[in-house]
Protein backbone atom coordinates (compact mmCIF):
# COMPACT_ATOMS: atom_id res chain seq x y z
CA UNK A 1 0.00 0.00 0.00
CA UNK A 2 1.19 3.41 -1.13
CA UNK A 3 2.35 5.03 2.73
CA UNK A 4 1.74 8.85 3.17
CA UNK A 5 4.38 10.51 4.69
CA UNK A 6 5.23 14.18 5.94
CA UNK A 7 8.23 16.09 4.02
CA UNK A 8 10.72 16.53 6.48
CA UNK A 9 10.73 20.13 8.37
CA UNK A 10 7.17 20.60 6.99
CA UNK A 11 5.14 19.24 10.63
CA UNK A 12 6.36 18.95 14.20
CA UNK A 13 4.51 16.46 15.42
CA UNK A 14 4.75 17.13 19.02
CA UNK A 15 3.01 20.53 18.43
CA UNK A 16 0.32 19.33 15.94
CA UNK A 17 -0.19 15.51 17.17
CA UNK A 18 -3.54 15.22 15.23
CA UNK A 19 -1.92 16.37 12.15
CA UNK A 20 0.64 13.74 12.36
CA UNK A 21 -2.17 11.21 12.68
CA UNK A 22 -3.25 11.47 9.52
CA UNK A 23 0.24 9.88 8.25
CA UNK A 24 1.33 6.39 8.12
CA UNK A 25 5.11 7.81 8.90
CA UNK A 26 6.50 10.92 10.71
CA UNK A 27 9.64 12.17 9.65
CA UNK A 28 11.38 14.91 11.97
CA UNK A 29 12.71 17.90 11.01
CA UNK A 30 16.56 17.52 9.97
CA UNK A 31 18.69 17.12 12.72
CA UNK A 32 22.39 18.11 12.88
CA UNK A 33 25.20 17.21 15.29
CA UNK A 34 25.06 20.67 17.17
CA UNK A 35 21.84 23.06 17.60
CA UNK A 36 21.50 25.35 15.04
CA UNK A 37 19.10 27.95 15.97
CA UNK A 38 18.70 28.97 12.30
CA UNK A 39 18.56 31.93 10.27
CA UNK A 40 17.43 35.23 10.83
CA UNK A 41 13.97 36.47 9.84
CA UNK A 42 12.17 36.61 7.70
CA UNK A 43 12.36 33.06 6.72
CA UNK A 44 9.78 32.41 4.39
CA UNK A 45 8.16 34.09 1.33
CA UNK A 46 5.59 33.73 -1.32
CA UNK A 47 5.03 33.55 -5.44
CA UNK A 48 2.35 32.60 -7.01
CA UNK A 49 4.12 29.22 -7.53
CA UNK A 50 5.73 28.61 -4.55
CA UNK A 51 7.42 29.78 -1.50
CA UNK A 52 10.90 30.16 -0.37
CA UNK A 53 12.21 29.35 2.94
CA UNK A 54 15.01 29.91 4.17
CA UNK A 55 14.79 28.39 7.86
CA UNK A 56 18.22 27.12 8.56
CA UNK A 57 17.85 23.59 9.75
CA UNK A 58 17.06 24.72 13.05
CA UNK A 59 16.99 22.40 15.32
CA UNK A 60 17.84 21.14 18.84
CA UNK A 61 21.17 18.87 17.96
CA UNK A 62 21.26 15.40 18.32
CA UNK A 63 21.97 14.83 21.85
CA UNK A 64 19.13 16.72 22.51
CA UNK A 65 17.00 15.67 20.09
CA UNK A 66 17.73 12.15 21.68
CA UNK A 67 17.32 13.04 25.19
CA UNK A 68 14.34 15.29 24.80
CA UNK A 69 11.87 14.62 21.81
CA UNK A 70 12.91 11.32 21.07
CA UNK A 71 11.19 9.89 24.13
CA UNK A 72 7.97 11.63 23.31
CA UNK A 73 7.57 10.76 20.06
CA UNK A 74 8.29 7.01 20.80
CA UNK A 75 5.29 7.17 22.48
CA UNK A 76 3.22 8.74 20.10
CA UNK A 77 3.77 8.05 17.04
CA UNK A 78 3.83 4.42 15.34
CA UNK A 79 6.56 4.57 12.47
CA UNK A 80 8.96 7.14 13.26
CA UNK A 81 11.98 8.08 10.65
CA UNK A 82 14.25 10.92 12.13
CA UNK A 83 16.23 13.03 8.73
CA UNK A 84 19.35 13.78 10.04
CA UNK A 85 21.95 16.61 8.32
CA UNK A 86 25.24 18.05 8.40
CA UNK A 87 28.34 19.27 6.70
CA UNK A 88 30.44 16.64 6.62
CA UNK A 89 30.23 12.55 6.28
CA UNK A 90 31.46 12.14 9.76
CA UNK A 91 28.47 14.75 10.95
CA UNK A 92 26.30 12.56 9.13
CA UNK A 93 27.81 9.27 11.13
CA UNK A 94 27.48 10.72 14.61
CA UNK A 95 23.82 11.57 14.15
CA UNK A 96 23.18 8.19 12.90
CA UNK A 97 25.37 6.06 15.53
CA UNK A 98 23.85 8.68 18.44
CA UNK A 99 19.69 6.87 16.80
CA UNK A 100 20.96 3.78 16.37
CA UNK A 101 20.04 1.91 19.71
CA UNK A 102 16.73 3.98 19.15
CA UNK A 103 14.04 0.76 18.51
CA UNK A 104 11.34 3.45 17.85
CA UNK A 105 13.29 4.89 14.99
CA UNK A 106 12.40 2.74 11.87
CA UNK A 107 14.30 4.78 9.40
CA UNK A 108 17.24 7.11 8.91
CA UNK A 109 16.60 9.85 6.07
CA UNK A 110 19.80 11.16 5.20
CA UNK A 111 19.10 14.77 3.52
CA UNK A 112 22.19 14.65 1.48
CA UNK A 113 20.62 17.94 -0.68
CA UNK A 114 23.40 19.83 -1.17
CA UNK A 115 23.78 20.41 -5.11
CA UNK A 116 26.81 22.71 -4.22
CA UNK A 117 29.71 20.05 -4.00
CA UNK A 118 32.22 19.13 -6.84
CA UNK A 119 31.95 15.77 -6.63
CA UNK A 120 27.91 15.06 -5.65
CA UNK A 121 28.39 11.12 -6.57
CA UNK A 122 31.37 10.43 -4.46
CA UNK A 123 29.79 12.66 -1.63
CA UNK A 124 26.47 10.72 -1.46
CA UNK A 125 28.47 8.29 -1.63
CA UNK A 126 30.69 9.20 1.48
CA UNK A 127 27.65 10.02 3.61
CA UNK A 128 25.83 6.81 2.59
CA UNK A 129 28.98 4.35 3.45
CA UNK A 130 29.87 6.36 6.62
CA UNK A 131 26.21 5.84 7.85
CA UNK A 132 26.09 2.46 7.03
CA UNK A 133 29.09 1.91 9.14
CA UNK A 134 27.39 2.73 12.49
CA UNK A 135 23.65 2.10 11.85
CA UNK A 136 21.72 -1.42 10.48
CA UNK A 137 18.59 0.93 10.02
CA UNK A 138 17.09 1.29 6.27
CA UNK A 139 18.85 4.63 5.21
CA UNK A 140 17.02 7.09 2.56
CA UNK A 141 19.46 9.41 0.48
CA UNK A 142 17.00 12.57 0.34
CA UNK A 143 18.95 14.20 -2.92
CA UNK A 144 18.56 17.72 -4.62
CA UNK A 145 16.60 18.23 -7.98
CA UNK A 146 19.50 20.86 -8.62
CA UNK A 147 21.63 17.63 -9.43
CA UNK A 148 22.99 17.59 -12.68
CA UNK A 149 22.77 13.65 -13.10
CA UNK A 150 20.81 12.55 -10.45
CA UNK A 151 20.24 9.39 -11.21
CA UNK A 152 24.08 8.58 -11.29
CA UNK A 153 24.11 10.04 -7.20
CA UNK A 154 21.16 7.84 -7.14
CA UNK A 155 23.14 4.82 -8.15
CA UNK A 156 25.99 5.54 -6.06
CA UNK A 157 23.71 5.90 -3.21
CA UNK A 158 22.11 2.83 -3.35
CA UNK A 159 26.18 0.70 -3.84
CA UNK A 160 27.06 2.46 -0.71
CA UNK A 161 24.12 1.06 1.17
CA UNK A 162 21.43 3.24 0.95
CA UNK A 163 17.67 1.43 1.35
CA UNK A 164 15.88 4.14 -0.09
CA UNK A 165 15.57 7.93 -2.23
CA UNK A 166 13.66 10.84 -0.60
CA UNK A 167 13.10 12.77 -4.27
CA UNK A 168 13.15 15.84 -3.88
CA UNK A 169 14.17 18.60 -1.60
CA UNK A 170 13.87 22.09 -2.41
CA UNK A 171 15.31 24.28 -5.61
CA UNK A 172 17.58 27.66 -5.07
CA UNK A 173 14.93 30.77 -5.12
CA UNK A 174 14.83 33.95 -5.13
CA UNK A 175 11.83 36.21 -4.06
CA UNK A 176 12.02 40.44 -4.34
CA UNK A 177 9.61 42.14 -2.64
CA UNK A 178 7.90 44.42 -5.71
CA UNK A 179 7.81 47.49 -3.91
CA UNK A 180 11.55 47.92 -2.76
CA UNK A 181 12.93 45.61 -5.73
CA UNK A 182 15.33 44.01 -2.33
CA UNK A 183 14.95 40.50 -1.43
CA UNK A 184 12.18 39.25 1.18
CA UNK A 185 13.92 36.56 2.69
CA UNK A 186 17.03 37.86 5.31
CA UNK A 187 19.31 35.79 3.43
CA UNK A 188 18.43 36.91 -0.02
CA UNK A 189 17.56 33.45 -1.54
CA UNK A 190 16.09 30.29 -0.23
CA UNK A 191 14.62 26.63 -0.78
CA UNK A 192 11.75 26.53 -3.23
CA UNK A 193 8.78 24.24 -2.61
CA UNK A 194 5.18 23.71 -3.73
CA UNK A 195 3.63 23.95 -7.26
CA UNK A 196 7.15 24.80 -9.08
CA UNK A 197 8.56 22.29 -8.28
CA UNK A 198 5.97 19.17 -9.20
CA UNK A 199 6.82 18.56 -12.79
CA UNK A 200 11.05 18.89 -11.26
CA UNK A 201 10.29 15.82 -8.60
CA UNK A 202 8.23 14.23 -11.40
CA UNK A 203 11.01 14.31 -13.47
CA UNK A 204 13.69 13.09 -10.59
CA UNK A 205 11.36 10.75 -9.74
CA UNK A 206 11.53 8.97 -13.25
CA UNK A 207 14.98 9.48 -13.98
CA UNK A 208 15.88 7.44 -10.32
CA UNK A 209 13.06 4.98 -11.01
CA UNK A 210 14.89 3.36 -14.19
CA UNK A 211 18.57 4.13 -13.11
CA UNK A 212 18.16 1.97 -9.50
CA UNK A 213 15.59 -0.52 -7.83
CA UNK A 214 15.33 1.37 -4.24
CA UNK A 215 12.06 1.97 -3.53
CA UNK A 216 11.22 5.72 -3.88
CA UNK A 217 9.59 8.20 -1.46
CA UNK A 218 8.46 11.46 -4.15
CA UNK A 219 7.45 14.58 -2.96
CA UNK A 220 7.36 18.13 -4.24
CA UNK A 221 4.25 20.30 -4.92
CA UNK A 222 1.80 17.32 -3.92
CA UNK A 223 -1.75 19.42 -3.39
CA UNK A 224 -4.20 16.63 -4.78
CA UNK A 225 -4.45 12.75 -4.84
CA UNK A 226 -3.70 13.23 -8.63
CA UNK A 227 -0.46 14.84 -8.27
CA UNK A 228 0.40 11.70 -5.99
CA UNK A 229 -1.10 9.59 -8.59
CA UNK A 230 1.25 10.99 -11.20
CA UNK A 231 4.39 10.51 -8.53
CA UNK A 232 3.18 6.68 -8.07
CA UNK A 233 2.98 6.49 -11.74
CA UNK A 234 6.34 7.68 -12.65
CA UNK A 235 8.11 5.32 -9.86
CA UNK A 236 7.26 6.54 -6.81
CA UNK A 237 6.16 4.08 -3.98
CA UNK A 238 5.37 6.20 -1.47
CA UNK A 239 4.47 10.26 -0.94
CA UNK A 240 4.91 12.98 1.18
CA UNK A 241 3.61 16.04 1.77
CA UNK A 242 5.03 19.23 2.72
CA UNK A 243 4.02 22.76 1.63
CA UNK A 244 0.25 21.72 1.48
CA UNK A 245 0.46 21.51 4.92
CA UNK A 246 0.33 24.57 5.93
CA UNK A 247 -2.35 25.76 4.02
CA UNK A 248 -4.34 22.40 4.74
CA UNK A 249 -3.54 20.20 8.01
CA UNK A 250 -6.31 18.52 6.49
CA UNK A 251 -4.20 17.28 3.80
CA UNK A 252 -3.45 13.50 4.77
CA UNK A 253 -6.81 12.31 5.03
CA UNK A 254 -8.04 14.46 2.38
CA UNK A 255 -5.13 13.36 -0.06
CA UNK A 256 -5.36 9.50 0.97
CA UNK A 257 -8.92 9.52 0.24
CA UNK A 258 -8.17 11.76 -3.05
CA UNK A 259 -5.52 9.37 -4.12
CA UNK A 260 -8.02 6.08 -4.00
CA UNK A 261 -10.47 7.74 -5.62
CA UNK A 262 -8.16 9.21 -8.52
CA UNK A 263 -6.93 5.54 -9.03
CA UNK A 264 -10.79 4.32 -9.30
CA UNK A 265 -11.45 6.62 -12.00
CA UNK A 266 -8.95 4.84 -14.14
CA UNK A 267 -10.22 1.92 -13.23
CA UNK A 268 -7.34 0.45 -10.64
CA UNK A 269 -8.09 -1.27 -7.77
CA UNK A 270 -5.55 1.35 -5.75
CA UNK A 271 -3.14 3.85 -6.11
CA UNK A 272 -0.20 1.08 -6.20
CA UNK A 273 -1.83 -0.63 -9.08
CA UNK A 274 -0.31 2.64 -11.08
CA UNK A 275 3.24 2.15 -9.95
CA UNK A 276 5.44 2.66 -12.53
CA UNK A 277 3.13 3.25 -15.45
CA UNK A 278 4.67 6.23 -17.02
CA UNK A 279 8.10 4.39 -17.39
CA UNK A 280 6.10 2.04 -19.72
CA UNK A 281 8.21 -1.08 -18.50
CA UNK A 282 8.15 -4.38 -18.57
CA UNK A 283 8.00 -4.66 -15.14
CA UNK A 284 4.56 -2.77 -14.62
CA UNK A 285 2.72 -3.57 -17.28
CA UNK A 286 3.38 -7.64 -16.24
CA UNK A 287 3.04 -6.23 -12.58
CA UNK A 288 0.12 -4.15 -13.06
CA UNK A 289 -2.16 -6.68 -15.14
CA UNK A 290 -1.57 -9.86 -12.80
CA UNK A 291 -3.40 -7.85 -10.15
CA UNK A 292 -7.11 -8.41 -9.42
CA UNK A 293 -9.30 -5.42 -10.44
CA UNK A 294 -7.38 -3.89 -13.36
CA UNK A 295 -8.79 -3.97 -16.99
CA UNK A 296 -6.58 -4.58 -19.26
CA UNK A 297 -7.87 -3.13 -22.09
CA UNK A 298 -7.51 -0.17 -19.83
CA UNK A 299 -3.46 -0.57 -19.64
CA UNK A 300 -2.31 1.82 -22.60
CA UNK A 301 -5.11 4.87 -21.80
CA UNK A 302 -3.69 4.78 -18.05
CA UNK A 303 -0.27 5.06 -18.83
CA UNK A 304 -1.03 8.55 -20.71
CA UNK A 305 -3.11 9.46 -18.19
CA UNK A 306 -0.91 8.91 -15.41
CA UNK A 307 1.85 10.54 -17.24
CA UNK A 308 -0.22 13.57 -18.61
CA UNK A 309 -1.48 14.07 -15.07
CA UNK B 1 -1.37 4.50 12.07
CA UNK B 2 -4.11 6.62 10.25
CA UNK B 3 -7.69 6.50 10.75
CA UNK B 4 -10.01 5.17 7.94
CA UNK B 5 -12.96 7.89 8.91
CA UNK B 6 -13.44 10.45 6.35
CA UNK B 7 -11.50 13.65 5.49
CA UNK B 8 -14.23 16.03 6.81
CA UNK B 9 -12.73 14.99 10.78
CA UNK B 10 -11.88 17.95 12.64
CA UNK B 11 -7.86 18.67 13.19
CA UNK B 12 -7.27 19.55 16.40
CA UNK B 13 -4.81 20.59 17.65
CA UNK B 14 -2.91 19.85 21.13
CA UNK B 15 -4.71 21.78 24.09
CA UNK B 16 -6.03 23.57 21.39
CA UNK B 17 -9.96 24.12 20.32
CA UNK B 18 -8.10 24.81 16.38
CA UNK B 19 -10.24 23.06 13.57
CA UNK B 20 -10.32 23.70 10.06
CA UNK B 21 -13.50 24.42 8.44
CA UNK B 22 -14.52 25.61 4.62
CA UNK B 23 -16.78 28.75 5.12
CA UNK B 24 -19.16 31.18 3.44
CA UNK B 25 -18.44 34.81 3.89
CA UNK B 26 -21.04 36.94 4.60
CA UNK B 27 -19.89 40.09 3.47
CA UNK B 28 -16.97 42.66 3.70
CA UNK B 29 -17.67 45.88 5.62
CA UNK B 30 -15.34 48.96 4.73
CA UNK B 31 -14.07 50.56 8.08
CA UNK B 32 -12.38 53.39 6.90
CA UNK B 33 -9.08 52.68 4.41
CA UNK B 34 -9.57 48.53 6.20
CA UNK B 35 -12.03 45.97 5.39
CA UNK B 36 -14.11 43.60 8.37
CA UNK B 37 -14.80 40.63 7.06
CA UNK B 38 -17.61 38.72 7.89
CA UNK B 39 -17.56 35.03 7.56
CA UNK B 40 -20.19 32.60 9.27
CA UNK B 41 -18.79 30.73 12.17
CA UNK B 42 -19.69 27.13 11.68
CA UNK B 43 -18.70 25.31 14.22
CA UNK B 44 -15.42 27.01 15.44
CA UNK B 45 -14.29 27.92 18.56
CA UNK B 46 -13.76 32.17 18.72
CA UNK B 47 -11.33 31.58 21.16
CA UNK B 48 -9.48 33.50 23.36
CA UNK B 49 -9.28 37.79 22.13
CA UNK B 50 -5.71 37.50 20.43
CA UNK B 51 -5.36 34.62 19.29
CA UNK B 52 -5.76 33.96 15.44
CA UNK B 53 -6.85 32.20 12.50
CA UNK B 54 -5.02 31.17 9.43
CA UNK B 55 -7.64 32.06 6.42
CA UNK B 56 -7.21 30.94 2.67
CA UNK B 57 -8.68 31.98 -0.19
CA UNK B 58 -7.84 31.66 -4.11
CA UNK B 59 -5.25 32.26 -5.91
CA UNK B 60 -3.14 32.18 -2.41
CA UNK B 61 -0.70 29.11 -1.46
CA UNK B 62 -0.66 29.99 1.70
CA UNK B 63 -2.99 31.07 3.97
CA UNK B 64 -2.64 34.73 6.20
CA UNK B 65 -2.95 35.08 9.86
CA UNK B 66 -5.65 37.34 11.16
CA UNK B 67 -6.53 38.06 14.83
CA UNK B 68 -10.19 37.81 15.23
CA UNK B 69 -11.70 40.91 15.47
CA UNK B 70 -15.07 40.57 16.73
CA UNK B 71 -17.18 37.21 17.92
CA UNK B 72 -20.98 38.40 17.30
CA UNK B 73 -23.32 34.99 17.17
CA UNK B 74 -22.70 32.66 14.34
CA UNK B 75 -19.92 34.98 12.89
CA UNK B 76 -16.57 35.58 12.73
CA UNK B 77 -15.30 38.88 12.16
CA UNK B 78 -11.58 39.81 10.86
CA UNK B 79 -10.48 43.48 10.52
CA UNK B 80 -7.85 43.76 7.34
CA UNK B 81 -5.33 46.02 6.20
CA UNK B 82 -5.10 45.29 2.51
CA UNK B 83 -1.85 46.12 2.24
CA UNK B 84 -0.81 43.14 -0.03
CA UNK B 85 -1.47 40.24 -2.60
CA UNK B 86 -3.27 38.12 0.62
CA UNK B 87 -4.46 41.16 2.70
CA UNK B 88 -6.66 42.06 -0.54
CA UNK B 89 -7.89 38.99 -1.82
CA UNK B 90 -9.60 38.79 1.64
CA UNK B 91 -10.85 42.40 1.79
CA UNK B 92 -12.27 41.38 -2.33
CA UNK B 93 -14.08 38.56 -0.92
CA UNK B 94 -17.91 38.92 -1.99
CA UNK B 95 -20.84 37.76 0.00
CA UNK B 96 -21.46 33.85 -0.97
CA UNK B 97 -17.84 33.35 -1.50
CA UNK B 98 -15.75 30.55 0.30
CA UNK B 99 -12.72 30.81 2.53
CA UNK B 100 -10.85 28.13 4.59
CA UNK B 101 -10.62 28.70 8.56
CA UNK B 102 -8.53 27.16 10.55
CA UNK B 103 -8.18 27.98 14.61
CA UNK B 104 -8.42 29.76 17.25
CA UNK B 105 -4.33 29.77 17.10
CA UNK B 106 -1.96 30.35 19.16
CA UNK B 107 -2.02 32.04 23.06
CA UNK B 108 -4.58 35.27 23.63
CA UNK B 109 -3.97 37.93 26.08
CA UNK B 110 -4.35 37.24 29.86
CA UNK B 111 -8.24 38.11 30.88
CA UNK B 112 -7.36 37.73 34.38
CA UNK B 113 -4.48 40.77 33.82
CA UNK B 114 -4.42 43.19 36.77
CA UNK B 115 -6.10 46.34 36.01
CA UNK B 116 -5.85 46.09 32.01
CA UNK B 117 -5.42 48.98 29.40
CA UNK B 118 -5.76 47.96 25.34
CA UNK B 119 -3.45 50.27 23.50
CA UNK B 120 -3.72 49.82 20.10
CA UNK B 121 -2.04 51.36 17.01
CA UNK B 122 -3.01 51.41 13.30
CA UNK B 123 -4.42 47.92 12.05
CA UNK B 124 -3.30 46.48 15.23
CA UNK B 125 -6.63 47.66 16.48
CA UNK B 126 -7.63 44.49 15.35
CA UNK B 127 -7.53 42.16 17.96
CA UNK B 128 -9.26 44.73 20.48
CA UNK B 129 -12.70 45.30 19.96
CA UNK B 130 -13.02 41.55 20.87
CA UNK B 131 -10.33 41.85 23.94
CA UNK B 132 -12.78 45.18 24.67
CA UNK B 133 -15.76 43.31 25.29
CA UNK B 134 -13.90 40.54 26.89
CA UNK B 135 -13.03 42.61 29.88
CA UNK B 136 -16.51 44.36 29.46
CA UNK B 137 -14.78 48.08 28.46
CA UNK B 138 -11.16 47.97 30.16
CA UNK B 139 -9.99 51.47 29.31
CA UNK B 140 -8.25 51.70 25.72
CA UNK B 141 -5.90 54.04 24.00
CA UNK B 142 -5.44 53.99 19.96
CA UNK B 143 -3.12 55.57 17.88
CA UNK B 144 -3.83 56.22 14.50
CA UNK B 145 -1.75 57.78 11.32
CA UNK B 146 -4.66 59.91 10.10
CA UNK B 147 -8.32 60.85 10.38
CA UNK B 148 -9.45 58.62 7.55
CA UNK B 149 -7.77 55.24 9.40
CA UNK B 150 -9.07 56.95 13.09
CA UNK B 151 -12.56 55.56 11.55
CA UNK B 152 -11.98 52.34 13.14
CA UNK B 153 -11.18 53.89 16.47
CA UNK B 154 -15.17 53.42 16.60
CA UNK B 155 -15.13 49.74 17.06
CA UNK B 156 -14.39 50.27 20.64
CA UNK B 157 -16.21 53.18 21.31
CA UNK B 158 -15.02 54.01 24.66
CA UNK B 159 -11.64 54.52 23.57
CA UNK B 160 -9.14 57.65 23.91
CA UNK B 161 -7.75 58.20 19.99
CA UNK B 162 -4.55 60.54 19.07
CA UNK B 163 -3.66 61.34 15.94
CA UNK B 164 -0.10 61.08 14.51
CA UNK B 165 2.14 63.40 15.57
CA UNK B 166 1.09 62.14 18.76
CA UNK B 167 1.75 58.76 20.05
CA UNK B 168 -0.47 56.56 22.14
CA UNK B 169 2.39 55.74 24.17
CA UNK B 170 1.90 59.66 25.47
CA UNK B 171 -1.84 58.74 26.77
CA UNK B 172 -0.13 55.43 28.07
CA UNK B 173 2.10 56.78 29.99
CA UNK B 174 0.03 59.75 32.14
CA UNK B 175 -1.96 56.76 32.22
CA UNK B 176 0.60 54.46 34.13
CA UNK B 177 1.56 57.53 36.27
CA UNK B 178 -1.87 57.41 37.90
CA UNK B 179 -2.31 53.69 37.99
CA UNK B 180 1.55 52.04 37.79
CA UNK B 181 0.12 48.28 38.44
CA UNK B 182 -2.29 48.83 35.26
CA UNK B 183 -1.21 45.93 32.71
CA UNK B 184 -0.76 47.38 29.21
CA UNK B 185 -2.48 44.57 26.49
CA UNK B 186 -1.36 45.87 23.12
CA UNK B 187 -1.50 45.81 19.18
CA UNK B 188 0.28 47.35 16.99
CA UNK B 189 3.23 48.01 14.99
CA UNK B 190 6.66 47.24 15.69
CA UNK B 191 8.18 50.94 17.01
CA UNK B 192 4.51 51.29 19.22
CA UNK B 193 5.23 47.95 20.74
CA UNK B 194 9.05 48.71 21.54
CA UNK B 195 7.92 51.59 23.26
CA UNK B 196 4.94 49.83 25.05
CA UNK B 197 7.84 47.17 26.55
CA UNK B 198 9.97 50.02 27.84
CA UNK B 199 7.13 51.78 29.62
CA UNK B 200 6.10 48.59 31.06
CA UNK B 201 7.73 45.12 30.42
CA UNK B 202 5.09 43.21 32.47
CA UNK B 203 2.66 44.48 29.53
CA UNK B 204 1.75 41.88 27.26
CA UNK B 205 2.05 42.46 23.16
CA UNK B 206 0.47 40.66 20.69
CA UNK B 207 3.19 40.53 17.74
CA UNK B 208 3.48 39.44 14.14
CA UNK B 209 6.01 37.67 12.13
CA UNK B 210 5.40 36.14 8.01
CA UNK B 211 3.58 32.77 9.17
CA UNK B 212 3.32 29.85 6.41
CA UNK B 213 0.95 27.51 8.51
CA UNK B 214 0.31 28.99 12.00
CA UNK B 215 0.51 25.70 13.67
CA UNK B 216 4.43 24.96 14.86
CA UNK B 217 4.93 22.98 11.35
CA UNK B 218 7.29 25.76 9.47
CA UNK B 219 9.69 27.38 11.80
CA UNK B 220 9.10 30.27 9.65
CA UNK B 221 7.96 32.85 12.15
CA UNK B 222 10.70 32.90 14.05
CA UNK B 223 11.09 36.13 17.11
CA UNK B 224 13.46 36.74 19.31
CA UNK B 225 11.88 35.68 23.10
CA UNK B 226 14.01 34.64 26.05
CA UNK B 227 16.87 35.97 24.00
CA UNK B 228 16.47 32.51 21.17
CA UNK B 229 14.29 31.91 17.75
CA UNK B 230 11.23 30.32 19.40
CA UNK B 231 7.79 30.21 16.87
CA UNK B 232 5.89 33.13 17.38
CA UNK B 233 2.86 30.89 16.55
CA UNK B 234 3.66 28.32 19.15
CA UNK B 235 5.00 30.94 21.88
CA UNK B 236 2.79 34.07 21.57
CA UNK B 237 1.33 36.32 19.34
CA UNK B 238 1.01 37.67 22.72
CA UNK B 239 3.98 37.41 24.35
CA UNK B 240 4.96 39.50 28.17
CA UNK B 241 7.03 42.41 26.85
CA UNK B 242 9.96 41.52 28.78
CA UNK B 243 10.84 38.28 27.21
CA UNK B 244 10.08 39.76 23.63
CA UNK B 245 12.95 41.20 21.53
CA UNK B 246 11.14 43.88 19.09
CA UNK B 247 13.21 45.35 16.17
CA UNK B 248 12.57 49.20 16.86
CA UNK B 249 13.08 50.89 13.86
CA UNK B 250 11.39 54.22 14.88
CA UNK B 251 12.57 56.88 13.22
CA UNK B 252 12.38 54.96 9.60
CA UNK B 253 10.15 54.28 7.36
CA UNK B 254 8.96 50.54 7.95
CA UNK B 255 9.70 48.19 5.00
CA UNK B 256 6.60 46.96 3.19
CA UNK B 257 7.60 43.52 2.99
CA UNK B 258 6.99 42.96 6.79
CA UNK B 259 3.65 43.96 6.15
CA UNK B 260 3.30 46.13 9.78
CA UNK B 261 0.91 48.56 10.56
CA UNK B 262 1.00 52.14 11.05
C1 LIG C 1 -0.85 36.51 14.63
C2 LIG C 1 -1.08 37.55 13.56
C3 LIG C 1 -2.29 38.22 13.51
C4 LIG C 1 -2.51 39.16 12.50
N1 LIG C 1 -3.71 39.80 12.48
C5 LIG C 1 -3.96 40.69 11.50
C6 LIG C 1 -5.22 41.33 11.41
O1 LIG C 1 -6.12 41.09 12.22
N2 LIG C 1 -5.44 42.21 10.41
C7 LIG C 1 -4.46 42.47 9.46
O2 LIG C 1 -4.72 43.26 8.55
N3 LIG C 1 -3.26 41.90 9.53
C8 LIG C 1 -2.98 41.00 10.51
N4 LIG C 1 -1.75 40.38 10.55
C9 LIG C 1 -0.76 40.70 9.51
C10 LIG C 1 -1.11 39.99 8.24
O3 LIG C 1 -1.18 38.60 8.44
C11 LIG C 1 -0.06 40.31 7.15
O4 LIG C 1 -0.13 41.66 6.89
C12 LIG C 1 -0.35 39.54 5.91
O5 LIG C 1 -0.09 38.18 6.09
C13 LIG C 1 0.48 40.05 4.77
O6 LIG C 1 0.08 39.33 3.62
P1 LIG C 1 -0.01 40.02 2.18
O7 LIG C 1 -0.03 38.95 1.17
O8 LIG C 1 -1.12 40.97 2.13
O9 LIG C 1 1.31 40.83 2.15
P2 LIG C 1 2.71 40.45 1.50
O10 LIG C 1 3.70 41.34 2.11
O11 LIG C 1 2.55 40.47 0.03
O12 LIG C 1 2.99 38.98 2.03
C14 LIG C 1 3.96 38.15 1.47
C15 LIG C 1 4.22 36.99 2.38
O13 LIG C 1 4.78 37.37 3.61
C16 LIG C 1 3.97 37.00 4.69
N5 LIG C 1 3.97 38.14 5.59
C17 LIG C 1 4.60 39.28 5.35
N6 LIG C 1 4.50 40.07 6.39
C18 LIG C 1 3.80 39.48 7.32
C19 LIG C 1 3.41 39.82 8.62
N7 LIG C 1 3.73 40.96 9.20
N8 LIG C 1 2.66 38.95 9.29
C20 LIG C 1 2.34 37.79 8.74
N9 LIG C 1 2.72 37.41 7.52
C21 LIG C 1 3.44 38.25 6.82
C22 LIG C 1 2.65 36.64 4.12
O14 LIG C 1 2.02 35.58 4.83
C23 LIG C 1 3.01 36.18 2.74
O15 LIG C 1 3.38 34.83 2.74
C24 LIG C 1 -1.50 39.44 11.55
C25 LIG C 1 -0.29 38.77 11.61
C26 LIG C 1 -0.06 37.83 12.60
C27 LIG C 1 1.23 37.11 12.65
C1 LIG D 1 9.60 25.33 5.67
C2 LIG D 1 10.31 24.14 5.10
C3 LIG D 1 11.29 23.51 5.87
C4 LIG D 1 11.97 22.40 5.36
N1 LIG D 1 12.92 21.78 6.13
C5 LIG D 1 13.54 20.67 5.66
C6 LIG D 1 14.48 19.95 6.46
O1 LIG D 1 14.73 20.29 7.62
N2 LIG D 1 15.07 18.84 5.92
C7 LIG D 1 14.78 18.41 4.66
O2 LIG D 1 15.33 17.38 4.23
N3 LIG D 1 13.90 19.06 3.88
C8 LIG D 1 13.28 20.17 4.35
N4 LIG D 1 12.37 20.82 3.55
C9 LIG D 1 12.07 20.31 2.20
C10 LIG D 1 10.84 19.41 2.23
O3 LIG D 1 11.07 18.28 3.04
C11 LIG D 1 10.48 18.94 0.80
O4 LIG D 1 11.56 18.19 0.28
C12 LIG D 1 10.18 20.08 -0.14
O5 LIG D 1 9.50 21.11 0.53
C13 LIG D 1 9.35 19.64 -1.34
O6 LIG D 1 8.06 19.22 -1.00
P1 LIG D 1 6.76 20.20 -1.06
O7 LIG D 1 6.79 20.90 -2.38
O8 LIG D 1 5.59 19.28 -0.90
O9 LIG D 1 6.91 21.15 0.08
C14 LIG D 1 11.67 21.93 4.05
C15 LIG D 1 10.69 22.57 3.30
C16 LIG D 1 9.99 23.66 3.80
C17 LIG D 1 8.95 24.31 2.96
S1 LIG E 1 3.87 29.86 11.27
FE1 LIG E 1 4.69 27.93 10.83
S2 LIG E 1 5.79 27.53 12.66
FE2 LIG E 1 4.82 29.37 13.12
Amino acid sequence: MTRILNASGCLDALAAPEVADGLDVFVTKTVTPLPRTGNDPIRIAESDVGMLNSIGLANPGIERFVAEYLPELAERIPSLWVSVGGFSAEDFALCCAALDGYACVDAIELNVSCPNVTAPADEASAIVAAARGVTSKPLYAKLSPALPDIASVAQAAEQAGARGLSLTNTLRGLILDPATLEPILATATGGLSGPALRPVALAAVYACAQATSLPIVGMGGVETGEHALALIAAGASDVALGTVLFGDPAAPHRIRTELEEAAQRRGVASAAGVFRMALGDELSASEVSSKPGIRGDLLPELTKVAVGS
Amino acid sequence: MHRHDDRRRPTRLRGMNAQLAHLRVRGNEAIGPYSLLHVERGQLDPGVPGQFFMLRTEPLLLPRPMSLCMARAGELGFLIDPTGKGTEALARLDPGDRITVFGPLGHGFPLDATDPVIVGGGIGIAPLPYLSESLRGAPALLGFRSDAHAVAGALLPNAEIVIDPVRVTEPLAEHLVSRPEATPLACGPEPMLAAVGRLASHAWLAHEAPMACGYGACFGCAVRIDGELKRLCVEGPTVLAGRLYVPDHDSSPLPSAVGVPA
